[in-house]
């Protein structure tokens, strides 16, 4: 019944933003917001964006109605941390992974948006998967500066950037240390020199734009890659090692306009990034990595710096994570760490589908003695909301709450659980096709013996 | 000591030998120079009873009896099972036991954490072809991954695999996963070895890239087929010199093992991705006259389950695992249902130190996606097969291990709720009947040499 009722549905918003009007009835409602399941919920889309969840919401007149009786419904998976639409296949395979630029001249400049491919399957798999939205960052290359990562959604249309330049990534642990040189010392020099050549552009920003956002008198850039300060009565000193490109990438980091994620593990570097902190007040740092998070849990909670974490890394996979433990997450929850979840360096590119099967584990732990788990609403959260309040996006995206985007996944069971799947996608309030090449390949190589035809006949 | 021993008696003999012709053979190759000196850790006669039991060979008893003592299996049943006198009971009520999970393809040991340099011992890619390296040289016991595979995903038993680079990678080990000294204190008593051969991209591109041979993939066919042709004649060398006697062929280590492959000792465990692939190198079985017991990884067993089932191979795959190089470009969720229909030995596998520790729910997957393209036959009881009863059978160990079933080895995991659910987790692991882990108790829990003194030393992981 739901099928025929939704195919009928892609019939009719085959244009994107369609003014459509739908409501969700029956269902097992999770609004991602830290709440545990409700059920017999009810979530109203409209115009591409949520109008209402919960108990008790009235259907508008009109209404395309979906009766999702026995499924649950959450926001889509935000994947916290991610690569996604950067590489269509990760290795041997030259012009399909735009992650990192090692022979390029540049880095803080570096803009992933243009680099953004929606055709690629990594998309159209994680979508399948209810992965709706991707917190998406250039991998660095020769320098502790990656460059400028976006946020993207994962709908089958070519606009897949929600934010570009949404934020600046560096790297100031173990591959910040490599990247700078051989050591963590010439990866904080570099940065506070960057830092100071971005100051020193900051002054060349041209007319002051006033934002009620930024207060009156802050100067702001909407585009660091197209603005003035290249402009010739934008001087620099002579002693500056990067490109102007770069530097100027650097300002709205410095005016703290943008996020500044910064990737450590080690318990010592996430207090040197605390400590940036406060000799930065100015910039918005988000923490990425935290393995021995758990170590400082209350020094990061008290500095209220977000932190996107690897879920499950309990080796000591390297020196910088000899403390690794399944509790981190856990433990810097009950901190009061704003802790989300993200694919770090974890086949980041194609499996951001894991972070639901990760967030389930977590809340597996609380059965553990000695262990520190998470609720289930907190886990749900740190794939949904979480992730997308470090990036700034808090209240537009992550959420079953009024006025958000409709990214809307009907699942047929508890989305933490692997063995549940992603039944329809909605991306702004468009059901989304959930085919992709293995589909293709399923059912081309369902059924084997020879037939008339070689397979390469089949649909 | 014995092999000195050995080699002295042959200098001896051999000249002795010189005047009177024609010599009987006098020296017989010890095939086993590293022997296991594995010793089950002593157990409590146990009897679980209200437990879901999977049983491993696709069997799930609801309110199952699983009783062990002196480290063998005694029964498996339903409630009316007696226990042996003294035993400890466990109310199972509410958990599910199972075997104990064998990873096929790990490289626990020689890629251990922490992954530096100075501890990267899994692959010897001085050369495409290195049959004469061993796995177990390379294993550092003290590898903290070990402990997380036991702990967190229920893993009993593991295949340490040189890495894919090579065409012949070197032999494989197999272990039991309780803490040893040395790996002759892991290595699982009896096991035959694996030869862990490789196709496609690796090996090209690891020798390709430095200007040798193979390049591309009919250069891995060709360097292949000319290593063959050396074991088969290093083979008959021996063969006529054990049969007739007469001055001892040359050893060669290399040779040893692929000559162990052709007379049926050692097991190929092949690493390869795609269909046509597989499809050649089970030609090139033929030509040599060796089976290959398993291709590793698979990504496309889906496409030829009939030549797999058909040439009694086994397939070793990952759940979901796919695009992260061109040969694995059509992986698809369903690879392991597909092939299990078809008929063929279908398994699941880590690869991975963190996967390791989740290849209960990697089945789930796998078994989920199966049933929600409509692929008959599948249960939760069915797909425990693919996490010990086939790898059992695929490491040549099915009669000691891989089922609960009464003579074999005690090796038992019990979950805190159903395994193939997110939210469930070991409880206690036993092996050989002895307890490893319990989830209750911190004194269960190995810590490797290398943790202690470090943050987090015995945190539950």
């Amino acid at each position: 019944m739901i099928r025929s009722v939704v195919t009928a549905l892609l019939l009719t918003v085959a244009v994107p933003a369609a003014a459509e009007t739908i409501a969700i009835t029956n269902a097992t409602v999770a609004t991602g917001d830290g709440s545990g399941p409700i059920q017999g919920g009810t979530v109203v889309i409209r115009d591409g964006r949520i109008v209402a969840a919960g108990q008790g919401v009235a259907i508008p007149p009109g209404a395309l109605v979906i009766d999702a009786t026995g499924k649950w419904v959450t926001p889509g998976i935000v994947a916290g941390f991610s690569r996604l639409g950067l590489t269509d296949v990760s290795g041997g395979a030259e012009g399909a992974n735009d992650e990192s630029a090692d022979k390029g001249p540049f880095n803080a400049a570096i803009d992933i948006a243009p680099a953004i491919n929606p055709n690629y399957q990594p998309i159209k798999v994680n979508r399948a998967d209810g992965v709706t939205r991707a917190v998406v960052a250039p991998r660095a290359a020769h320098n502790i500066f990656a460059g400028q990562g976006a946020v993207i959604d994962t709908g089958a249309d070519m606009d897949p950037i929600t934010r570009a330049r949404a934020f600046q990534f560096v790297e100031l642990g173990e591959t910040g240390a490599s990247d700078a040189g051989g050591s963590r010392a010439s990866a904080y020099v570099l940065f506070r020199n960057a830092l100071r050549e971005a100051a020193e552009l900051s002054r060349f920003t041209g007319p002051v734009r006033s934002s009620a956002e930024n207060g009156p008198t802050r100067a702001t850039l909407q585009n660091p890659n197209e603005s003035r300060i290249y402009g010739p009565n934008a001087e620099r000193s002579r002693d500056v090692l990067l490109t102007r490109f770069d530097a100027a990438a650097l300002v709205p980091v410095l005016q703290g306009r943008v996020p500044l994620l910064v990737h450590v593990e080690r318990a010592s570097d996430i207090l040197n990034v605390i400590g940036l902190a406060h000799e930065f007040p100015a910039l918005k740092f988000v923490i990425v990595g935290a393995s021995e998070g758990w170590m400082v849990a209350d020094r990061i909670a008290q500095s209220g710096i977000p932190v996107i974490a690897s879920a499950l890394n309990d080796l000591p996979a390297s020196f910088e994570e000899i403390a690794s433990t399944q509790s981190n997450v856990g433990r810097m929850r009950a901190a009061g760490v704003k802790v989300s979840i993200g694919m770090i360096d974890d086949d980041d590119a194609h499996k951001l589908f894991y972070e639901r099967q990760y967030a389930g584990n977590l809340v597996a732990l609380q059965k553990i003695p000695g262990a520190t788990g998470i609720s289930w609403g907190d886990a749900l959260a740190m794939i949904t909301s979480k992730p997308a309040e470090a990036i700034g996006l808090g209240g537009e995206i992550g959420r079953l709450s009024p006025g958000e985007h409709a990214d809307v996944v009907i699942w047929s069971g508890d989305p933490l659980e692997v063995t549940s799947a992603a039944e329809h996608v909605f991306i702004d309030g468009v059901e989304q096709p959930l085919d992709d090449h293995q589909s293709r390949l399923l059912e081309r190589y369902r059924y084997l013996p020879r037939t008339d035809l070689p397979k390469a006949y089949r649909p | 000591m014995r092999v000195l021993a050995v080699a002295a008696l042959a200098a001896v003999l051999v000249s002795a030998c010189a005047t009177t012709p024609p010599p009987a053979p006098v020296v017989r190759i010890n095939e086993d120079p590293y022997p296991s000196t594995y010793v089950r850790y002593p157990g409590v006669p146990t009897v679980i009873r209200h437990a879901t039991v999977f049983t491993g060979d696709g069997q799930q008893i609801n309110d199952g009896t699983v009783v062990f003592a002196n480290g063998i299996i005694e029964a498996v049943g339903g409630p009316g099972l007696p226990s042996p006198p003294g035993a400890l009971e466990i109310d199972g009520t509410g958990k599910f036991v199972s075997p104990g999970v064998i990873d096929i393809h790990s490289h626990l040991g020689d890629y251990p954490s922490p992954g530096v340099e100075a501890n990267s011992d899994g692959n010897e890619l001085t050369d495409p072809v290195h049959p004469d390296v061993w796995a177990e040289h390379s294993v550092w016991p003290q590898d903290p991954g070990f402990s997380r595979a036991l702990i967190n995903g229920g893993v009993t038993t593991i295949q340490i695999l040189p890495g894919s680079g090579d065409l012949f990678g070197g032999r494989s080990v197999v272990i039991k996963n309780v803490p040893g000294r040395t790996v002759q204190e892991m290595k699982f008593p009896g096991a035959p070895y694996g030869l862990k051969m490789a196709c496609g991209e690796n090996p090209k591109r690891v020798f390709g890239s430095h200007g040798k041979m193979p390049q591309t993939r009919m250069g891995n066919i060709a360097l292949a087929r000319e290593t063959w042709i050396k074991a088969v004649k290093y083979k008959r060398e021996w063969d006529n010199y054990y049969a007739h006697g007469g001055k001892m062929p040359d050893r060669d280590l290399a040779m040893d093992t692929l000559k162990g492959v052709l007379e049926g000792k050692i097991l190929v465990q092949n690493h390869c991705y795609r269909a046509d692939e597989m499809a050649n190198m089970v030609d090139m079985s033929k030509e040599f006259g060796y089976h290959i017991t398993a291709f590793h990884h698979a990504v496309e067993a889906y496409k030829i389950a009939d030549l797999l089932r058909e040439n009694d191979i086994c397939a070793v795959m990952w759940a979901d695992w796919y695009g992260f190089k061109m040969e694995a470009y059509d992986a698809i969720p369903q690879n392991i249902a597909l092939v299990q229909n078809a008929g063929a030995c279908a398994m699941v596998h880590s690869d991975d130190p963190n996967g390791i520790q989740r290849l209960n729910q990697a089945a789930a997957k796998a078994m989920a996606e199966g049933q929600r393209a409509g692929i008959p036959g599948l249960s939760e009881s069915v797909a425990w097969e693919w996490l010990s009863r086939n790898p059992a059978k695929a490491l040549g160990i099915l009669d000691k291990t891989g089922t609960l079933t009464a003579g074999k080895m005690a090796d038992v995991v019990m979950w805190n709720g159903d395994p193939f659910s997110d939210y469930s987790r070991p409880e206690r692991v036993w092996i050989d009947g002895a307890e490893m882990y319990d989830a209750n108790n911190p004194h269960k829990r190995p810590v490797s040499d290398f943790e202690l003194g470090q943050p987090g030393e015995g945190d539950v992981k």
